[in-house]
């Protein structure tokens, strides 16, 4: 072309190249290279974030697999389906997979697919990092996989409160490999969380101020933060059980000077903001989906980000609420009932804004919607239960029951993984170019919406009737035989959604 | 379709409001409480209960409603939320501000609630006329009643009797890794942990069985870990009190002295006290007056003569991983262990 004959431009930063260079070595920084070792080492964030959710979502089915067993042992009383040390591995391993290797990788993930489409730039920042982290979260799930498939998985509880996970009371590699897996996600959690950080104040399109972006950016900017703040927590501790475990520190042992408390004060500084980190993502898929099919703009776009702020903040003062049963001094759990409590107003100014949304809107009751609709129909029941949860005399009753198991399930299922499928079924032609089938999308709601309720809402009922949680058997004649058959049952049409799922996608 | 969304959710809670108003009696419920402490958290969860019910109904009824209510046909809505407000935005905005309102009251008073409760179970503590100290093993109870004079003191295992009516003290403490102490018809749970005291105070309104069940997961018998609890009558406790103290009953037949002779010669000893023998190790319960205990090893099995020559013969078959080794008594040795054993009353 004519790029050669004009006169050369002087920029600040050198000489303006022609057209065809400067498209030329921009393929070369931004094309992936061809072949297997290119697909391996891609640095594109599409790329990135679309195999993220795969795995993710391998890493979930495995669980639910896992919670499928569970729920056969139990739907009978003194079943022998699995051995104890079979059971407790299992239930290990199903929370850690859910918590650590789905729920949170998968909101990254979308994170990672859709924040630089929405801020308007070519890539996440520093996307070799962003591929490096993939590789370590992929390592850490493979390693504690093949652990426990070669019967060396962990057995102390996705918790694993020490004592029973130090030295003196887990010996052999299981905790091991628990620990070490949290060191491996969480140094991918905490690098996509700064890449995320980076893309949102640095690299939006010229004219996209902060108070214009879409709110799944502003769900994933707070979430980023919390993630910063929260996950060294956990990886300090982690840490310091290795150490305690490997070469002999006494940071958790109590004979030598150190406190078993120390690591649930440590990890629930995590944990509680972890299912923020789960559900301000969920938000946006949320906030997203809604002004679609509502075909309205959402309301309150103000309300929605201040009640996101405030969630953020409000979520690293309620982690004493695990620990109400451990004996802390009564004035100070005191403060987290009233803190747990707070948390009420903003996720109710969130269910009130996306209410009002689909009240004033003219709505398109697409699989996306239907979902929107189950997980403010289930969330809402968990947050309910959550309150309950946060008063200390009703916690010391409900602590470590079924009841418990009944909250957060219907607070993580349907806030998290109800707006994830509606996530899936609204962004699957962005991630693919094809539409998944609305008559499957349907049956997959109804079945996953229905199983849910049934195999969930009767272990409220087994909580508050005695039943603890993380038993791998219970007596007969307790009135548990029941409620336990239901939800049992319900696992089964649970899982016939997912399976429906799969088949549609 | 919504309209058979909330068909479900009513026939749900329906069947589940059905399950839960016949089943909350039991040995080992919340909702059938048998204590003072029980008595009020009881209350305060019906309380709580009937009030988010109504919350929840709200918004399931605005739901319903934005979903399904008719729509004026007209253009859709044009523009991003951020620019001039129409005024139905207004009307929306007034609407979010009384519910975030509303939310802060119903949550201040729900708080305060929850705090007078709080307070209320604990203000017996100063009053406890009797302390008993349990300490939580890998996977069972050991159970001590203590006096200021060291000589009416005695220990048990897996069960506490209390009289009815009188505030017990219980002290609790870990030996190995963190359990938690929970008898629901009577209080809410309190976690024993290795390097810490906690205590809890037990207030029985009425005369019972109840179950308690460690809470807190503490290895691969987690699941077998219960305590029977008896409330009972001043009088009777204190019978049953004074005949603790006293030491094992001397074997009454020759079979009882043949296991007896077995039990002081074999394993048994290693680990078990009978006070009037030389049987005094404290690392698995006391046996002093096991014949008079409600079940065996933890709740895993009502206490009869059949179930403890079972345990005895091979206890890692009924509960799996349980620190008692199979003892590989001969059939003999076997029912005269067992024969001493049950006349332990």
């Amino acid at each position: 072309m004519s790029a050669r004959s004009e006169k050369p431009v002087i920029r600040r930063d050198g000489p303006a190249l022609g057209e065809a260079e400067t498209h030329r070595r921009l393929s070369l920084s931004w094309a992936t290279p061809p072949g297997l070792w290119g697909w391996l080492s891609s640095v594109d964030h599409k790329q990135v974030g679309r195999r993220y959710i795969v795995t993710a979502f391998v890493f979930f089915l495995l669980a639910g697999l896992l919670a499928l067993a569970m729920r056969m042992q139990l739907s009978g009383p003194e079943r022998t389906l699995l051995s104890p040390d079979r059971y407790n591995q299992i239930f290990t391993m199903h929370g850690t997979t859910m918590m650590f290797l789905f729920a949170v990788p998968v909101m990254e993930a979308f994170a990672i697919f859709l924040v630089p489409l929405m801020v308007g730039t070519r890539a996440i920042a520093f996307p070799r990092l962003n591929a490096f982290s993939y590789w370590v979260y992929l390592a850490g799930g493979v390693m504690l996989w093949v652990a426990f498939i070669l019967n060396a998985g962990p057995d102390v509880g996705w918790f694993a409160y020490v004592p029973l996970s130090g030295p003196q009371f887990s010996p052999g590699k299981r905790v091991d490999f628990w620990a070490q897996m949290i060191t491996f996600t969480e140094v991918a959690a905490l690098a996509v969380s700064v890449e995320i950080i980076v893309t949102v104040f640095k690299q939006r399109a010229p004219g996209m101020s902060l108070n214009r972006i879409p709110l799944f950016v502003w769900g994933q900017l707070v979430t980023s933060f919390m993630v910063v703040f929260a996950m060294p927590a956990v990886m300090v501790s982690s840490s310091m059980l290795i150490m305690d475990r490997l070469i002999g520190t006494h940071f958790f042992n109590p004979a030598e000077g150190g406190d078993a408390l120390l690591w649930q004060h440590l990890f629930w500084f995590f944990g509680h903001p972890e299912v923020y980190i789960i559900f301000l993502p969920a938000t946006g898929f949320v906030s997203s989906i809604l002004p679609t099919f509502a075909r309205r703009p959402i309301f309150g776009y103000t309300a929605l980000v201040l009640a996101l702020f405030a969630t953020g903040f409000l979520g690293f003062g309620l982690w004493v609420h695990h620990m109400f049963a451990t004996g802390l001094p009564h004035l100070g759990n005191s403060f987290y009932t009233a803190a747990s409590m707070t948390i009420a107003i903003p996720s109710g100014i969130q269910i009130f804004c996306w209410i009002a949304t689909l009240w004033d809107g003219r709505p398109r009751f697409a699989t996306p919607l239907l979902f929107v609709i189950g997980f403010i129909v289930v969330f809402v029941l968990g947050g309910l239960s959550g309150i309950m949860l946060a008063s200390v005399p009703l916690d010391s009753q409900a602590h470590d029951t079924y009841f418990v198991v009944a909250h957060f399930h219907y607070v993580l299922i349907g806030g998290a993984v109800f707006p994830l499928f509606g996530a899936v079924y609204y962004w699957f032609p962005k991630f693919t170019g094809r539409m998944l089938s609305e008559r499957a999308g349907a049956w997959n709601f109804w079945l996953f919406f229905i199983g849910f309720n049934l195999t969930f809402f009767p272990m409220h009922i087994l909580g508050l009737i005695g039943m603890p949680r993380r038993v791998y058997s219970y007596p007969a004649g307790m009135g548990w035989d029941g409620p336990n058959l239901l939800a049992s049952a319900g696992a089964v049409i649970l899982a016939a959604g997912v399976a429906t799922f799969l088949g549609n996608v | 379709m919504k309209r058979a969304g909330g068909l479900a959710t009513a026939a749900l809670t329906a069947a589940a409001l059905t399950v839960l108003l016949t089943g909350c009696e039991g040995v080992q419920s919340a909702l059938d409480p048998a204590g003072h402490q029980a008595g009020r958290i009881a209350g305060l969860w019906w309380l709580f209960l009937g009030v988010l019910t109504v919350i929840y109904l709200l918004v399931l009824a605005g739901l319903l409603i934005a979903a399904i209510r008719p729509r004026r046909r007209g253009r859709l809505h044009q523009g991003p939320a951020f620019a001039k407000e129409p005024p139905i935005e207004r009307r929306l905005t007034r609407g979010l501000t009384a519910w975030a309102v509303g939310t802060g009251v119903i949550i201040l008073t729900l708080t305060g609630l929850s705090y007078a409760v709080d307070r209320d179970v604990l203000g017996l503590t100063g009053r406890a006329e009797l302390e008993i100290e349990v300490t939580a093993k890998q996977w069972w109870w050991q159970v001590k009643y203590n006096d200021p004079v060291p000589s009416r003191s005695f220990e048990t295992a897996n069960e506490i009797r209390l009289p009815v009516g009188v505030p017990v003290r219980v002290v609790l403490k870990s030996q190995d890794v963190i359990h938690s102490f929970w008898v629901p018809n009577l209080h809410g749970k309190t976690d024993l942990i290795p390097g810490r005291v906690n205590e809890t105070t037990l207030t029985a309104d009425r005369e019972g069985r109840f179950r308690g069940q460690c809470a807190e997961f503490c290895g691969f018998q987690h699941a077998n870990m219960a305590l029977d609890v008896l409330a009972m009558p001043r009088d009777r406790f204190d019978a049953w009190r004074a005949a603790q103290l006293s030491s094992a009953p001397a074997p009454g037949d020759a079979l009882q002295e043949q296991g007896r002779q077995v039990f002081l010669s074999s394993a048994c000893v290693m680990c078990h006290t009978i006070h009037g023998t030389s049987a005094a190790s404290r690392v698995g319960p006391d046996l002093t007056h096991v014949a008079g205990r409600l079940s065996l090893a933890a709740g895993t099995l009502p206490y009869n003569k059949g179930n403890l020559a079972g345990w005895i013969a091979d206890p890692q078959r009924i509960k799996p991983g349980t620190r008692m080794p199979v003892t590989g008594l001969s059939p003999d040795q076997l029912q005269g262990v067992v024969a001493y054993l049950d006349s332990l009353k």
